[in-house]
């Protein structure tokens, strides 16, 4: 018999709270299957090890935020056969896009004294706009069950099962009682893409959009809906203006509410 | 992405660097330059790029704080949070019942026992075994890496249960909670935490047989105190020195100083006393005391004194930690009754206010100023990695300085494994490591 290789796994960071590539440490229980399973070849956050490329699997955390990372994330992409992006920073420019709303010297002179210390871009934007990504799991964190689907698909030749409706499905599917319609509290979740697993309204709290917009969102209705809840233009603003602010939908609809 | 030159058949001048260091979180370098047998440089860089959080949350409602200064970290997004509550209650007036204080201290445990096995375990265990990381030492020690990964994975569950999700949390807001966890799923914790001191206490006395590096540092040692408890979520701000203040008089001892080398800004005390320590061996060198009998008396046994210097011990300083926090999660889910109402009321409005916590790596320093509608209008966060980056290049420059005759890669890991000894989150203090090592 012919020995398998070990397809090679390999995790890259760029700006992010490395929470995403923490969920891989996560899975406690699966966790030694999986380094049974795949060779990781390069995850910095875990191991001093490294393998060169060319990698079967790329994950990647984080955002494009300075001319370096260009660079960077060029090459990944030529080493890797498959790129998949991880997490909110890296599919839609995370919390640090809010810069891209700003003028980004006043947010350097804001934190730092000596402004010409930090070399920066003036905005914080997702992997794809800079080179071509295989698959977008989205997330502020990831859910770790969704990693662990997208890495056993790929290493089975088959394609991710992750689901592209809405958290409102997830919560009927759940039984979980409507905030909006029970509680009167403005939800993002008619046009967030489900798979955090129900979180925010089985806590009784309003979905806040931590996985991105669905497919086809009406953002435009449902900040009708926020208007007649009372929510003035500076809340719906900055509600559609969090975590996955630079994902298009959500940034046209905040800024339809400057 | 390391490398170490020898110029000269003698090694008497020569760089070292580590370019992009390992298991931590976020990313740094170091640069050592030595010359003629002495240490000229050291620099301690860290390059995670700036994501400007201060600046980002100006505008924002008081509300938005925890939540996006949770995103700062994703291995302690529960101090963010809990320092960011804290500061917008307290430039409020807000007085969450004891209900929510102990049901937040349940939480933050399981933050410490989540963070410290990740790291002690996972991160900085293989140093002292020379292994590359966990996976080679699973290899050797199957059952050593699953009892961590098993207590890792109670600390997680801890904040699955109490915060909603172990990675930013959704269940915590400005006053409380949104939902009290139902008092069977915080009951189920109890057995799991009775083995996860248990646990703690077998990695503990494990990890304080290795072999520690003959370093001893006389560290001005900075905390929080708490009058009842071994400080986690609250207190006065305390030195080994004699300082003792309240969280308001904060900027009077402490400011940052923005270095050219480092997208991280360096903690300094106003007194030119020179670098401090947060962080373990800080907590447990002023509060030592009041640490449960049995932590101290694992701790005893795990070769520690009352008070600890040697930094390399700070692997066993976090296990004794750890088994503190199961107990004390412990006896706090045992007691548990659902506050009622989970959350105090907030009424939005102009202030200011302060809030710190021990993060896991040491404290975490909030201060928030409001207008009249609850809009942020200027934000300072002083994370912990920040506070401790003078302090690890103080180290550095010491150990190499006593390790002058060591080979440039036995060299080169033994400052990879000082850093490591800080657990330093440079994502957080990202507002780090690549090592270099020049001999010239």
């Amino acid at each position: 018999m012919v020995a398998v290789r070990k397809p090679k796994l390999a995790v890259w960071k760029f700006s992010s709270c490395d929470g995403c590539q923490l969920s891989l440490l996560d899975c406690e229980d699966e966790l030694l299957a999986v380094a049974d399973a795949v060779e990781i070849a390069y995850f910095l956050e875990a191991t001093r090890a490294q393998v060169k490329g060319p990698y079967d699997v790329s994950l990647v955390e984080g955002s494009v935020t300075t001319p370096e990372d260009i660079r960077r994330i060029r090459k990944i992409r030529k080493q890797s056969k498959v790129l998949i992006t991880i997490g909110a920073c890296a599919t839609a420019g995370g919390i640090q896009a809010l810069r891209n709303f700003n003028r980004v010297y006043d947010f350097i002179t804001a934190v730092y004294a000596e402004p010409d210390y930090i070399e920066t871009l003036a905005t914080s934007t997702p992997i794809q706009d800079h080179v071509p990504v295989d698959f977008e799991l989205r997330g502020c964190p990831i859910n770790k069950y969704q990693l662990l689907e997208v890495v056993n698909a790929l290493l089975n030749g088959r394609r991710p099962v992750v689901p592209a409706h809405s958290q409102c499905v997830e919560c009927k599917a759940h039984g979980t009682v409507c905030v909006m319609v029970s509680q009167g509290t403005p939800c993002l979740g008619p046009v967030t893409q489900a798979g955090c697993g129900n979180l925010c309204p089985s806590v009784n709290r309003a979905c806040y959009g931590c996985f991105g917009p669905k497919e086809m969102p009406n953002t435009a209705s449902l900040a009708g809906w926020f208007g007649d809840h009372g929510l003035g233009p500076p809340h719906v603003r900055d509600f559609f203006r969090s975590f996955n602010a630079g994902a298009e939908p959500f940034r046209r609809e905040s800024e339809a509410h400057e | 992405m390391s490398d170490a030159t020898a110029a000269g058949a003698s090694g008497i001048a020569k760089t070292i660097k580590v370019d992009a260091l390992a298991r931590v979180e976020g990313e740094g370098a170091l640069y050592v330059r030595i010359k003629d047998g002495a240490v000229k440089d050291i620099k301690f860089r860290i390059f995670e790029p700036p994501r400007f959080f201060e600046a980002l949350l100006r505008g924002r409602m008081f509300s938005d704080a925890p939540d996006i200064t949770a995103r700062i970290c994703g291995i302690c997004p529960v101090a963010y949070i809990m320092g960011a509550s804290h500061a917008m209650e307290d430039a409020l007036g807000v007085m969450p019942s004891p209900a929510i204080g102990d049901l937040r201290r349940l939480l933050y445990c399981g933050e410490w026992i989540e963070s410290h096995v990740l790291h002690a375990a996972m991160l900085h265990a293989p140093d002292f075994l020379g292994l590359d990381d966990a996976l080679q030492l699973a290899k050797s020690n199957r059952a050593v890496v699953e009892k961590a990964l098993a207590l890792k994975k109670l600390g997680n569950d801890i904040l699955e249960v109490i915060g909603g999700r172990a990675v930013h949390p959704v269940n915590t807001r400005v006053g409380g909670f949104y939902k009290a966890p139902a008092p069977a799923a915080v009951a189920a914790l109890a057995d799991r935490l009775r083995w996860g001191a248990d646990a703690a206490q077998d990695l503990a006395l494990l990890f304080g047989g290795f072999d520690f590096p003959d370093y001893e540092y006389d560290y001005t040692c900075v905390s929080l105190r708490h009058p009842d408890v071994y400080a986690i979520e609250a207190g006065r701000l305390v030195s080994n020195r004699g300082l003792d203040i309240a969280l308001a008089e904060f900027f009077d001892h402490f400011g940052e100083l923005h270095v050219a080398h480092s997208n991280a800004l360096h903690g300094v005390m106003t007194d030119g006393s020179g670098p401090y320590l947060v962080g373990p061996i800080a907590r447990y060198n002023n509060n030592y005391a009041q640490l449960s009998e049995r932590a101290r008396d694992v701790a005893k046994q795990a070769g520690l004194g009352p008070v600890c210097n040697n930094p390399y011990r700070s692997i066993v300083v976090r296990m004794v930690e750890t088994l503190y926090a199961c107990e004390e999660a412990l006896r706090l889910a045992e007691a548990y009754e659902p506050p009622a109402p989970p959350a105090a009321d907030v009424v939005p409005g102009p202030g200011k206010g302060y809030g710190c916590t021990e993060a896991p790596r040491g404290i975490c320093f909030h201060h928030y100023v409001l207008d009249a509608e609850g809009r942020i209008v200027t934000a300072t966060i002083v994370p912990p990695t920040a506070q401790n980056q003078p302090q690890i290049e103080r180290d550095l420059l010491g150990v190499v300085e006593a390790n002058m005759g060591m080979a440039d890669d036995d060299l080169k890991w033994r400052c990879e494994q000082t850093i490591r000894n800080y657990d330093p989150c440079i994502s957080c203090a990202t507002h780090f490591l690549d090592l270099r090592v020049e001999r010239d």
